[in-house]
């Protein structure tokens, strides 16, 4: 059956089963290999990405569930045009290993979309279902709170 | 691999006693000069194995795995610095597997000394012995071992193409080369003329290289400051190829399901449900378990899970229980070795107060947020297998065995690792890959395994028993008599690699446990060796992860048996042993604001482990919150000796901290009917963004030899947070995770 999906602006046509989370749709049929598998359970967010903008866990969203826009690492920003919280999470130096950090950084991006100056509290509250085996919380705050100030100025 | 193992059978002797054999016997092996792996194509040169200039400009060659800790961007700093080079000009790849990117490092930390005390004769002596790297074909990333290894070799490859690039100039020129000076991948004449190393990378590559002395410290521009990583961009868009991400044309997506219990064999299986499901293409027989073969990895894994398995039962107890009792029995054999053996521990001193106590520590997995996955390719008389892997020749070696294969067919391409913390040193991963890519020639094939397969099929970090004897006089520690019980993954590596059964004392089990660096008269450490069967590896700082607790628990014991403030006790033994340990003792002293006092709600706890040459020294404060454990703050001093990269080694130390305290809370391993009993974050909880303390983190640089950085902030974690909860609570943790046994934030 085939399925029409709107990514980063761009629309495809996928022939899989209405069952099939969305993000092995992404990675192994539309080849955007950005969105992480990780647990396959919610339990870590290496797969988040925005549905109308809002983050999703891509490994719990079926096909069949979805029903927006979608947006993905790629589609936030690219190494020639950065978004404005991934200059922040180089400018912090976040990534170790990297593996977490499309899906830290998608959630940040969401975060700040609803809530422009997070407090520690709010952080803490909108990043604690992504998971960093390497431990770089630190500089991810950092980065979320130096990406807020920046789209104040912009 | 019959070659490496009648090598390594002789050269690993110099971990036991045959030095001298060792070193002779290597000779010739090293004397032979590593085959350069580039082959350079028409305009293009390859002035070493690290250096390939063509008209595009200048790639250098990082052949160590870069799973988070910087190492690409550090390792091509070392060789860009003597090469005049920028950057962010030049492009940095992994290259190929090859000999001639051996680890010099891995072989002098073998070696069964202290570390920390060696003197200048045993330190070039590792420093020699490091060459039988090449002879064993060791490329590999671990030990926290790469800037060890590096960092002379590789300043002196930039300083050798740089001179010879400067050679090939003064050639064209018609110039002596000490008249030209180099600078942003130029070489420029006193007239102001240049040349850039592209222009004269031909004539460069038809002359023998020249050899050239190192810059003084004083001149270096890029080390020693902390450099933008050449991999953030990649890993902050997406764009960073990781082994999960490759992809080539035509390729399957496929899943694994092995024997859960583990090393065992398998009955049979059924797979007439999974036949028919949707993208299925092939169910494969993988001889222990099965896989299947589809269109797209959720598929394949929805099927493998649906084939009904008749498996053989697991060659350990099948309990957990039944396993500690079986590592228990270790302590009645003699002991593998006693590495530390000073004063008489058998004699109680006059005065002197004994205490006891026995601790014990669960199997851990890694849990790499990547779970093991690779992809290979079989064309009958050529294997390319493409994975994220810490040892390219052994995963080459054996892939190649695998296959039916000499190593010179097997190509192996090294991306990005999502994480290692030793667990990407095996290569269980890519063998299977390989096992599947064989039964369907010209067929790229990823097999990907789900985050249950990962933790179900680790090499875990062992599960430890320590039984621990002290004595306290005069408010100090007099006597401390230790015994750890454990199974080996040095043993067990050995065997992996090379069929080879290890003899001799074997240090990794006893790291962090003979050798604290403290002063202490009557000091007896042995370590007993279980040979219970249960897969173990290397885990973020091996033995350390254990002995570091068992050993800095009891001293706390002892502090407060003594009347002790925990760090005066400790800062008295260490500065009489060594001064470093001292300094960070000291800097974390002075960071926190210890007073040896905390109000009611908070309890701080400090802890000190030498490990892969660097002295670490965590304090941790835990508060009350509402009935909560919540761990507030973290300070961090370690002792570098020399920091390359300041920042990227502060990272290494708040995550290799963090890995500890994920663990110390909530890591366990634990097995029921033989099979282990956790799948998933949910089963294996880790800090996360709202558990992670405030961390503040200094970097000291007096001690005389360069340590690593990716493991040491591990060991010291769970001690320091013990320490601290027992500080709050009166409770004396004795056993890890914590979790169990008191009321932690989750």
């Amino acid at each position: 059956m085939s399925t029409s999906l709107r990514i980063n602006g761009k629309s495809h046509q996928v022939d899989l089963p209405d069952d099939v989370p969305l993000l092995w749709v992404l990675r192994d049929d539309i080849g955007l290999t950005g969105t992480k598998y990780g647990c396959g359970v919610a339990a870590c967010g290496a797969c988040t990405v925005h549905i109308n903008g809002v983050a999703v866990r891509s490994c719990q969203t079926t096909l069949g569930d979805v029903d927006g826009d979608i947006t993905t690492i790629e589609g936030l920003g690219a190494p020639g045009s950065l978004a404005l919280i991934q200059q922040a999470w180089i400018d912090h130096q976040v990534a170790q290993c990297g593996y977490c950090q499309s899906g830290q950084i998608m959630q940040a991006a969401s975060l700040l979309a609803s809530n422009p100056s997070p407090t520690d509290a709010d952080i803490d509250e909108a990043m604690r279902g992504n998971l960093c085996r390497c431990g770089t919380y630190p500089r991810i705050r950092a980065a979320v709170h130096s990406a807020a100030l920046e789209m104040k100025e912009v | 691999m019959a070659s490496i193992a009648k090598i390594a059978r002789r050269s690993f002797l110099i971990g036991s006693a045959a030095i001298v054999g060792g070193v002779a016997f290597g000779a010739y092996y090293v004397s032979r000069p590593a085959p350069n792996p580039l082959k350079p194509g028409k305009g293009e040169a390859a002035l070493n194995p690290f250096v390939l200039i063509d008209q595009q400009g200048v790639t250098l060659f990082a052949p160590r795995a870069e799973m988070g800790q910087g190492v690409k961007t550090t390792w091509a700093a070392l060789i860009a610095e003597e090469l005049d080079v920028e950057l962010d000009a030049v492009r940095v790849l992994h290259g190929p597997a090859a000999a001639a990117y051996y680890n010099s490092a891995f072989i002098g930390d073998a070696l069964p000394n202290r570390g920390y005390n060696v003197s200048d004769f045993q330190h070039a002596l590792g420093e020699v012995l490091g060459v039988l790297g090449k002879t064993l074909n060791l490329q590999g990333t671990g030990g926290s071992t790469s800037m060890k290894d590096g960092y002379t070799r590789m300043r002196h490859a930039g300083a050798t193409a740089r001179e010879t690039l400067k050679q090939a100039a003064a050639n064209q020129m018609g110039l002596d080369r000490d008249q030209l000076t180099t600078a942003n991948g130029r070489v420029q004449a006193p007239d102001g003329t240049s040349l850039s190393y592209s222009e004269l990378a031909e004539g460069a590559a038809r002359l023998d290289p020249v050899k050239a002395e190192l810059r003084p410290k004083s001149e270096w521009r890029l080390l020693g400051k902390s450099q933008p990583r050449i991999d953030m961009v990649e890993k902050s868009t997406g764009t960073a190829e990781f082994g999960i991400d490759v992809r080539q044309p035509g390729m399957k997506f496929a899943s694994v399901r092995m024997n859960p219990r583990l090393g065992a064999a398998m009955n049979g299986f059924d797979a007439t449900a999974a036949q028919s499901m949707p993208g299925v293409e092939q169910i494969v027989d993988m001889g222990d378990g099965v896989a299947v073969v589809a269109s797209n990895t959720w598929l394949a894994m929805q099927a493998v899970e649906a084939i009904e398995v008749d498996w053989q039962q697991a060659p350990y107890p099948p309990e957990t229980d039944q396993i500690f009792a079986r590592i228990a029995e270790a302590f009645d054999d003699k002991p593998n070795s006693t590495m530390r053996d000073d004063g008489d521990v058998d004699q109680l001193p006059e005065g002197a107060s004994e205490i006891r106590a026995e601790y014990q520590l669960p199997y851990l997995a890694h849990a790499t947020m990547e779970p093991m996955n690779a992809t290979a390719l079989y064309e009958g008389d050529k294997l390319t297998v493409w994975c994220g892997n810490q040892m390219p020749t052994f995963t080459q070696s054996k892939c190649a065995a695998e296959a039916g294969l000499e190593s010179e067919q097997v190509d192996v391409h090294t991306s990005y690792l999502g994480g290692g913390y030793g667990r990407r040193v095996e290569f269980d991963y890519s063998v299977l890959a390989t096992r599947l890519a064989k039964q369907m020639p010209g067929v790229p094939v990823q097999l990907t395994w789900s985050r249950e397969e990962d933790m179900r099929h680790d090499f875990y970090r062992p599960g430890a028993i320590a039984r621990m004897r002290g004595a306290v006089k005069d408010g100090a520690a007099v006597l401390m008599d230790g015994k750890v019980a454990a199974a080996s993954p040095v043993a067990q590596i050995m065997d992996r690699i090379a069929g080879l059964s290890a003899a001799g004392p074997d240090k990794g089990h006893v790291e962090g446990f003979f050798n604290p660096p403290y002063a202490i008269p009557n000091f007896r450490m042995s370590g007993h060796l279980s040979d219970v069967q249960i897969p173990v590896g290397f885990w973020r700082s091996v033995g350390n992860s254990f002995n570091g607790f068992f050993v800095e628990s009891f001293l706390d014991e002892m502090a407060h048996t003594a009347g002790s403030d925990p760090m005066e006790f400790r800062l008295a033994l260490a500065r009489k042993e060594w001064a470093p340990a001292a300094g960070v003792l000291d800097a974390v002293r002075e960071m926190s604001g210890w007073t040896g006092q905390t109000p009611k709600g908070v309890g701080r706890g400090v802890a000190m482990c030498y490990s892969f040459g660097t002295p670490v020294a965590e304090v941790i404060e835990v508060i009350d919150e509402d009935g909560s454990i919540r761990i507030k703050k973290a300070w961090i001093a370690c002792d570098m000796g020399l920091a390359l990269d300041p920042e990227t080694v502060k990272a290494q130390m708040f995550g290799g901290m963090a890995y500890g305290l994920s663990a110390a809370c909530f890591g366990e391993i634990t097995f029921g009917g033989g099979e282990v009993e956790q799948g998933n974050f949910p089963d294996y909880e880790a800090l996360r963004m709202h558990t992670m303390p405030q961390t503040e983190v200094r970097v000291l640089e007096t001690q005389k030899h360069l340590g690593g950085a990716g493991e040491p902030g591990t060991p010291p974690a769970a001690p320091a947070l013990a320490n601290a909860i027992f500080d709050l609570t009166g409770k004396r943790p004795r056993r890890l995770p914590l979790m169990h046994d008191f009321d932690l934030l989750v």
